[in-house]
């Protein structure tokens, strides 16, 4: 089963003629994805390592049947990018670029949520990875391999490092949401869809400093959540004020913090590890006592 | 960036916000001029990036052009919150009959906008907020259909704006909304929004944030950079292109990825903890995919500063490679010693993932001997601690 991607999905690559979509479209094919297509304007009819390029996603999904969208164009081109998505009625974006305007997202969001036709993943997000099964994104496929641990996280490297520490128990679905201020799937949507996966038995989440997603998922997991979750908290040594790296990473005044969010969890009987390898020694100890 | 007072008005008089005539001075015999020109009774006003200025002595009234002055030399120089006062705002005094309160503001919480209005506005509005709720209005703001007419006679009504006021203040919210979209805002804030005898309203402060991954297209957002309070090395870091972040501690941290560096700080403060209560030093994030030469910028930020007694690389290579990594700290140590500057503190680097065991390789032959290699995250923790405490 897995969450929001399976072995039937059909990946299209918007911006596959660039560079970096170039080089992830061959590192996704390597980990058994199914990349059907690309989506470049103006370059239709070209191919990339023998896949076609269309001039938009309409015609691609037409042509290849492709339900799923990464997108790897430049920041200044993501909002029309995703409209286009989103106009093709497309059921899952995942937007990796780094940088997009926070006008723009809060724009295609609202747009998306209109349509009600297409989830968007990110942006500033590594995109997910069933293992055995799909990667939509950047996430490493080699990590480890299909397993029964879900894990839902606001950061690229953190996930990856996550995914090593339990490399032998092997994961349904990696998501990477993305540190942006604003997101298209949260904490909370992966929680929901990790409590109805048949394939999932535990669930890692994992959060860092700004905004409340953290504190709120921890009342989603009160009343909605009953398999194990175990959580891990980035930035307890983050001053004030500061943008940590991903955009959205701030802690404003006493909101944000990590100690809050920690609480938070904590409150509703989540265990928070210390440090990544913490959190991974929680995920084994709750295995264990299942 | 968040910025300054004046900036603010700035932006607001481009959109059609109200404000009162005023000018930016850095020294205080600027400020007769600047009064003269204005011709009345003055405010002269710190310009800093934080609040509570009133309450620390930088803004006053002066009646003549020579008390403008006085005033300025009494405010420039002041220390606010650690905030030093390079430049003050001399602007016309408005004479005052109420104050309220409007911003609009990212709603990261519901993924779209906010308006916030009080017609108790003047004070801080986060005591309002907390003691009389009820009297700050919020009102959510749809992202695509954006500040309407109808939308803010909705906000004005909420907030119980007076009906002498009531299309004014209507009209300066569609502005203000005006300067969050087209100057690519995440805040604007007017408080106190003034109400003049006569009926008029005026935009006597503002604050406004600008979301740095706009900056391409803020027109004037190169203008407006002040680096004049920024950290030294912070500004060597930016020309690098690098994403650095200087903090009070004892150990240089490098890593890839945002959340990945965040978790070795605190790793790394938790570690410290046992030796003395040693601190990381920086954040450092060199990237997705970074190259040795950006490896090598980074050992090379990082070793510049002086408080730096030992440094920590932490790479768990997705994109990145890890030969690379491994080939940058090298050539960073040699190109120190070419420039002069040999390295002369230790550097323990944990390194897995993509092509981890070239990267170890490349080390462990690099005959370097202030290079450690450490297995796990946390045991490289323990260690930097341990070399940063001399111990």
């Amino acid at each position: 089963m897995a969450i929001f991607l399976n072995a039937d999905s059909k990946i299209l690559v918007q911006g596959m003629t660039g560079s970096e979509g170039t080089k992830h479209t061959r590192r996704m094919i390597a980990s058994g994805s199914h990349v059907v297509a690309g989506v470049t304007p103006g370059k239709g009819g070209q191919e990339v390592d023998g896949i076609p390029v269309f001039n938009s996603v309409g015609e691609a999904m037409a042509a290849t049947g492709a339900n799923v969208s990464v997108v790897f164009v430049p920041p200044k081109f993501t909002k029309g990018a995703v409209v286009e998505a989103v106009n093709a009625g497309i059921p899952l974006c995942v937007v990796i670029t780094e940088g997009v305007p926070v006008h723009d997202t809060a724009w295609f969001f609202e747009y998306a949520q209109n349509a009600g036709t297409t989830r968007i993943i990110g942006p500033n997000c590594p995109g997910l990875i069933s293992p055995g099964l799909s990667n939509a994104g950047i996430i490493p496929g080699d990590i480890t391999q299909k397993g029964r641990v879900g894990l839902v996280s606001k950061s690229g490297t953190l996930t990856y490092q996550m995914m090593f520490e339990l490399r032998d128990l092997g994961f349904s679905t990696s998501v990477g949401i993305g540190g942006d201020p604003i997101i298209g799937t949260t904490h909370i949507d992966c929680l929901k869809a990790f409590q109805d996966d048949p394939d999932t038995d535990v669930i890692v989440m994992i959060g860092e400093i700004g905004g409340d997603a953290e504190e709120r998922a921890a009342a989603f997991i009160k009343d909605n959540v009953t398999k194990p979750v175990i959580g891990y908290v980035a930035g307890f040594t983050a001053p004030e004020g500061k943008t940590m790296g991903h955009a959205g990473a701030i802690v404003s005044g006493s909101s944000g913090t990590a100690a809050a969010k920690k609480d938070a969890l904590e409150a509703v009987g989540v265990r928070v590890g210390k440090t990544p390898s913490e959190a991974a020694r929680l995920v084994r100890e709750v295995l264990a006592a299942q | 960036m968040d910025l300054y007072e004046y900036q603010a008005k700035e932006l607001f008089a481009r959109h059609g916000v109200p404000v009162v005539p005023g000018h930016v001075v850095t020294n205080a015999d600027d400020a007769i001029a600047a009064a003269e020109s204005i011709g009345n009774t003055v405010v002269v006003k710190a310009q800093v990036k934080t609040g509570g200025r009133g309450k620390a002595g930088g803004v006053k009234l002066a009646t003549t052009p020579q008390e403008a002055r006085d005033r300025a030399n009494d405010i420039l120089g002041l220390d606010i919150k650690g905030h030093t006062v390079r430049k003050v705002l001399v602007t016309e005094a408005a004479d005052i009959a109420d104050e309220y309160y409007v911003s609009f503001l990212l709603d990261r919480t519901n993924r779209s906008f906010l308006a916030m209005a009080s017609v108790e506005g003047g004070m801080e509005i986060e005591e309002v907020a907390v003691t009389k709720p009820e009297a700050l209005a919020k009102i959510s703001v749809d992202a695509i259909e954006g500040c309407t007419p109808e939308k803010a006679a909705e906000i004005v009504d909420a907030a119980k704006f007076p009906a002498e006021v009531r299309d004014q203040v209507i009209s300066i919210l569609q502005s203000l909304w005006q300067v969050l979209v087209k100057e690519d805002a995440t805040l604007v804030e007017v408080n106190p929004l003034a109400k003049t005898p006569d009926d008029r309203v005026l935009a006597l402060d503002g604050k406004v944030s600008l979301d740095d991954n706009a900056a391409y297209r803020i027109s004037s957002y190169d203008d407006m950079v002040d680096n004049s309070e920024t950290d030294p090395i912070e500004l060597r870091a930016k020309e690098f292109d690098l994403n650095y972040v200087k903090l009070q501690g004892e150990v240089g941290i490098i890593g890839n990825g945002a959340g990945l560096v965040m978790s070795t700080l605190d790793v790394v403060a938790y570690a410290g903890e046992e030796f003395g209560g040693v601190k990381p030093a920086n954040f450092l994030d060199i990237g997705g995919g970074a190259s040795a030469q950006v490896m090598a910028n980074g050992l090379d930020i990082v070793l510049g500063d002086p408080e730096v007694k030992a440094v920590f690389v932490n790479v768990f290579g997705g994109i990145t490679a890890c030969d690379a990594v491994a080939n940058g700290i090298v050539q960073a140590v040699a190109m120190l010693a070419e420039r002069g500057e040999p390295v002369t503190k230790p550097i323990v680097c944990r390194i897995d993932g993509n092509n981890a065991a070239e990267g170890r390789r490349i080390l462990d032959e690099s005959g370097i001997a202030l290079i450690e290699r450490v297995e796990t995250m946390d045991d490289a923790a323990r260690r930097v601690a341990q070399l940063a405490a001399g111990k």
